[in-house]
């Protein structure tokens, strides 16, 4: 990360009563980032958001937004905008004016809003919308109409709070193609707040997993998925298996955990000849089969231990109770260095 | 696992009934809605259409008896410079008591709204409702001893030693007069005090609808507190805000007894109905007084809406 970081937390805590919203993070977010907070609801992600925009302030700790203080600075006067969850369009104004509200209150005539208004849903595709009122658009319209007018005033950092959240999944999909071109194309730096995990992944340069009011770990996407720190981050970010200290043990690894990733997993028949040099192999017994389309995903338990594995859809017939291997490279096997 | 020891749900002629009216959801409608329909249909707009048609009857001057031909002699009798001054004087008083109510009672239904929680709200409703617990004319009757030149507030600005400027006040002609109780001033300030829970209450009902997030979004986008006062809450909470100004204004233009016990012995339109429907007999001039309320509202929630106060609906 080069220059000024975008936006900067040291040891932020933000307590509401007993609960420590956040607590004691500290993170920086690089100019022209897209950097995204993941993790399940109540984990202080949001929270960490709001005190971006302004809407919160910190009980203690520092926030820099382009190296200048936050703390004390009223939302009005950051150069921040936020893209709300629920949109927060004004419904007694038309789709132009809620985008050019911005710009209206900075004073800028009423003839040049209008245009800038206008070019901004182009971006969005848009244009033409201008006159409806925001109830009578559809969830995804409604969600462009809350991207244009964040992004008309040109903020130095767009905060979105789980913006694709009410879509539908094919919305919500394409949504993530456009949003990161969109990124690319304004060079605007993102702070992106979601709980799916594949749309952190998708659309980021960096990710934070918050767990408790903490950052658990940042990284690339790859990093976090590949690389999981502990146990937390191994089986949010996509589900991986956890191998703990006494599985290890038994099937001959050093002491520690292990994450092992289900794509990373084979399911051979029992009788199958052994695993390769470098391989290393648990038996059990088919436990579940889920078909999902061009994969499947398959339960092996062995004893204490279940393991998930997803397998190419069209291999070998399997079904529950029956007698398997489930076999891996050990180069799949990513040591944690903090089991939690 | 089938559970078969969970008996299935109790039959009976209440469950048979609804289960016919799920299957008619017309008819469920009919009967929810059929009986105050007609209560308003016959009871409510018919009594105002005989008041309607009242109004274009005339009077007899020799006979005192009414004369049942249609006739618009009756509301010129309106423009007559002794009932026009009724007619400005008790629309000048609901306009001030209207502002005024609007102007005391935002604040508070704003904090309500967006600030009062739990307690602080059950706190809230019973403090704005609690004057409507007892009788109206007791209250009318307490604050023309408050007012009264002997009375508490007096006693209250004379130790504060603002005796002069209460002079002053009362000084002023036509809204002064010997004492606050008889006085418009008194009058004004014991209307405000009467409705302003009507104004509260529609008010903080619409500002709870406005959610926190657009007065973020606009915060969020540049605009100040005034701006977004400006642009987001008030234009949001307008609809309440003239849903409690039709209260106040038309309780105040009805209201009879108040100007009656604190005020001078000029009328005011109630008063004007009072007299007319009861001891002159004039019931086709105490109609057409009666319709100049409703023409005024009808008037206001016209320019409202073209002015579109109701865009938030």
């Amino acid at each position: 990360m080069n220059g000024t970081p975008a936006v900067r937390f040291e040891k932020v805590t933000r307590r509401f009563g007993d609960v420590r919203a956040v607590d004691a993070v500290s993170l920086a977010v690089g100019s022209g980032e897209f950097f995204s907070m993941l993790g399940p609801s109540g984990s202080g992600k949001t929270t960490c958001l709001r005190l971006i925009a302004g809407f919160e302030q910190p009980d203690s700790g520092h926030i820099e937004i382009f190296g200048e203080t936050a703390e004390g600075v009223p939302p009005y006067r950051r150069s921040v905008n936020t893209v709300f969850q629920d949109y927060a369009l004004f419904p007694h104004m038309s789709v132009g004016d809620n985008v050019a509200y911005g710009l209206m209150v900075r004073g800028m005539a009423k003839a040049d809003r209008r245009r800038r208004a206008h070019e901004m849903l182009e971006l969005v595709k848009l244009s033409g919308l201008e006159d409806r009122r925001p109830a009578a658009l559809s969830g995804g319209q409604r969600q462009r109409v809350a991207l244009a007018r964040a992004l008309v005033v040109h903020p130095k950092v767009l905060l979105l709070d789980e913006p694709l959240g009410a879509l539908d999944l094919k919305l919500r999909e394409q949504m993530q193609v456009e949003l990161k071109a969109l990124q690319r194309e304004v060079g605007i730096t993102f702070v992106y707040v979601t709980h799916d995990q594949g749309e952190a992944l998708s659309m980021s340069d960096r990710v934070a997993v918050f767990n408790q009011g903490r950052i658990v770990q940042v990284g690339t996407p790859s990093e976090v998925y590949e690389r999981p720190s502990s146990r937390f981050v191994a089986d949010f970010v996509g589900g991986a298996n956890v191998i703990d200290a006494a599985t290890a043990r038994q099937i001959g690894l050093r002491p520690g955990a292990y994450s092992l990733r289900p794509e990373k997993i084979d399911v051979v028949g029992a009788d199958a000849p052994p695993p390769a040099a470098g391989r290393r192999g648990i038996t059990g017994t088919v436990a579940m089969v889920l078909y999902q389309g061009a994969v499947r995903r398959v339960q092996v338990t062995a004893g204490e231990v279940a393991l998930n594995a997803t397998i190419p859809a069209g291999g070998p017939e399997l079904a529950p109770g029956m007698a398997v291997r489930a076999e891996f490279a050990d180069s799949a096997l990513h040591p944690m260095a903090d089991p939690w | 696992m089938v559970a078969t020891d969970i008996p299935a749900p109790r039959d009976g002629m209440l469950r048979r009934i609804s289960d016919a009216l799920m299957r008619r959801p017309r008819l469920f409608l009919f009967l929810l809605l059929g009986p105050p329909l007609l209560w308003l249909g016959i009871v409510y707009v018919g009594s105002l259409i005989a008041l309607l048609a009242q109004s274009f009857f005339s009077i007899d001057e020799f006979t005192g008896l009414v004369k049942y031909e249609f006739t618009l002699k009756t509301y010129g009798e309106l423009f007559r410079p002794a009932n026009l001054d009724i007619i400005i004087r008790s629309v000048l008083m609901a306009a001030a008591v209207t502002l005024t109510a609007a102007l005391i009672a935002f604040p508070i239904a704003y904090y309500a709204a967006r600030y009062a929680r739990g307690r602080w709200k059950a706190l809230f409703y019973i403090a704005v409702t609690l004057p409507l617990w007892s009788s109206y004319l007791v209250r009318v009757y307490a604050w023309k001893l408050i007012l009264a030149k002997e009375g508490i507030l007096n006693w209250f600005i004379a130790k504060a030693g603002l005796t002069p400027v209460l002079d002053l006040v009362l000084s002023i002609p036509v809204i002064g007069g010997p004492s606050l109780s008889i006085s418009y001033i008194g009058t004004y300030l014991v209307f405000v005090y009467l409705w302003l829970p009507y104004m509260i209450l529609p008010t903080q009902a619409a500002l709870e609808r406005v959610p926190n997030s657009l007065i973020e979004a606009s915060a969020d986008l540049g605009g100040g507190p005034g701006r977004t006062f400006r642009s987001v809450i008030l234009p949001l909470a307008l609809p309440g805000v003239i849903a409690g100004s039709i209260f106040t204004f038309a309780l105040t233009l009805g209201d009879y007894i108040t100007p009656q016990i604190v005020g001078i012995s000029t009328l005011f339109l109630g008063q004007a109905v009072y007299t007319l429907q009861g001891t002159a007999g004039n019931i086709p001039l105490a109609a057409a007084f009666s319709v100049v309320p409703i023409l005024i509202i009808a008037v206001y929630l016209t320019v409202a809406r073209r002015l579109g106060a109701f865009d938030a609906l």
